[in-house]
């Protein structure tokens, strides 16, 4: 199984990488991990993971300025309709729009926006960094085995609001309720960070590698 | 609910762990992968390198024990000491560090601050501030392991750090460092309140209850600690298990 991690100039790719190689052998898998931004390697891959570090617009426009590599995606996660996890900042690209910075145009595959998170309590912090407890909303096969309210990893400011709370598969607790994971069809991603989360990020890779639509 | 952190750090001289009383006195106690791995099994919820290697021929070492890190530890990690330049920040986390603590460098030119948040992310952005006490309610920033004052207000700082992009602050007091008398927690509480990103209280734990402290009193968002752990004085868990008799929510 091939499975591509898209480098685009973001963040640790390296930690991801060494994650799913963890999750592969906690589950007896052979996969071949790519880290890749080369559009021929996406179209080729089993799988595909999106990273995303830093803001929603520099990552849309690091996706964009790689030739191919937008439409490769597209094309990946629309007409072929493979498994795509998007970690963080990969995850809200799903969306039609973010508003970091100005806003900017996502890939639309998940209805919904991204924005700040709105906290009335001044003893909060942003960004929202830390571990959090994640509530299984949905019941779906990426979590598999992982308890409900298990913790996982967040850093981050922006939040996921989407138009059809049945695309939410998970959410977590910041004053109000967050999305935690989103999942429609072959599309999947996390707010928190998987590869930053011990044994239930490892888990959570593990159903990823496991999962046949 | 979001669990407040513990962060055990490591202090890393040409590869090897040291911990010292008040910067000097280095003891080595080996080596910071091995450590890693056992706070990332006793339940870390972060992990922290500050090098503190005065040559920048033995960095090299310092980004490989880095990249063993991230083989095996799947927590986050930070790694400071030493940090001038957009390249020291993208080694590292090419290294497979999660975030970067930025200490002199951004104090000399806080337009730093900015241009490394704007070209990494806030996220990975750590400001790390040495404040030493001046005064009534007073701090003032220090460089060079506490031995170098600056003039610049620590509160004043602390804003600035947050305005030009900082994801967190990692606040030691100088004058507490290696004392094991507990953090300086009108300092803590004097910056926690000042912004709105997460403050890591550090230096002079000495117990169990310096931690409790740190959440209760200084109105931290992690705590750092050391030589209470790396001494096996303290393990992670027994960390965890008073602060949650104590009431703060602690992940286990």
């Amino acid at each position: 199984m091939y499975v591509s991690i898209v480098d685009y100039g973001t963040g640790n790719l390296n930690s991801v990488s060494k994650a799913l190689e963890a999750a592969a052998t906690k589950i007896n898998k052979k996969i071949n991990i790519r880290i890749s931004n080369k559009p021929k390697d996406i179209l080729d891959s089993d799988k595909i993971i999106l990273p995303g570090q830093g803001s929603y617009r520099q990552c849309a426009l690091g996706v964009k300025n790689i030739s191919g590599l937008w439409d490769s995606l597209n094309e990946f996660v629309l007409i072929k309709k493979k498994p795509i996890f998007g970690i963080c900042v990969g995850m809200q690209l799903f969306s039609d729009q973010g508003f970091e910075e100005e806003v900017t145009k996502g890939f639309g595959w998940i209805k919904g926006s991204v924005k700040r998170i709105k906290l009335n309590n001044k003893d909060l912090k942003l960004p929202h960094m830390g571990w959090n407890e994640v509530n299984i909303v949905k019941k779906n096969e990426l979590f598999l085995d992982i308890k409900n309210l298990s913790h996982f990893y967040f850093v981050h400011s922006y939040g996921f609001e989407a138009e059809n709370i049945n695309d939410v598969v998970c959410t977590t607790d910041y004053e109000k309720s967050v999305v935690a994971a989103l999942l429609k069809e072959n599309i999947f991603g996390t707010q928190f960070h998987p590869e930053k989360s011990q044994e239930n990020g490892i888990k959570l890779l593990s159903n990823f590698l496991n999962w046949n639509l | 609910m979001l669990k407040k952190r513990i962060i055990p750090c490591l202090d890393v001289k040409d590869g090897r762990v040291v911990k010292g009383i008040n910067f000097v006195n280095l003891k080595d106690a080996g080596d910071p992968v091995e450590q890693a791995k056992i706070y990332d099994k006793g339940g870390a919820d972060e992990i922290c390198f500050l090098d503190i290697t005065a040559s920048s021929d033995n960095r090299k070492i310092l980004l490989d024990k880095v990249s063993e890190t991230a083989k095996s530890c799947f927590v986050p990690l930070t790694v400071g000491g030493g940090i001038s330049s957009i390249e020291d920040i993208k080694s590292l986390l090419l290294a497979g560090a999660d975030k970067v603590s930025i200490n002199t460098a951004a104090v000399k030119d806080h337009n730093f601050i900015k241009e490394s948040s704007i070209r990494f992310g806030s996220q990975c952005i750590v400001i790390a501030i040495d404040a030493k006490k001046i005064g009534n309610n007073k701090w003032e920033i220090f460089t060079h392991g506490g031995r170098n004052s600056t003039g610049i207000d620590a509160i004043e700082y602390a804003k600035i750090a947050e305005k030009n992009g900082a994801g967190e602050i990692l606040l030691t007091s100088v004058d507490k460092d290696g004392t094991k008398t507990g953090y300086d927690l009108e300092l803590t509480r004097a910056i926690a309140s000042s912004v709105s990103i997460p403050v890591i209280a550090s230096g002079g734990v000495g117990n169990l209850d310096h931690l409790y402290e740190g959440f209760n009193t200084g109105l931290a968002s992690a705590v750092l600690a050391a030589s209470i752990f790396h001494y096996g004085e303290y393990s992670i868990i027994d960390a965890k298990n008073y602060l949650i008799k104590k009431g703060i929510p602690i992940r286990i």
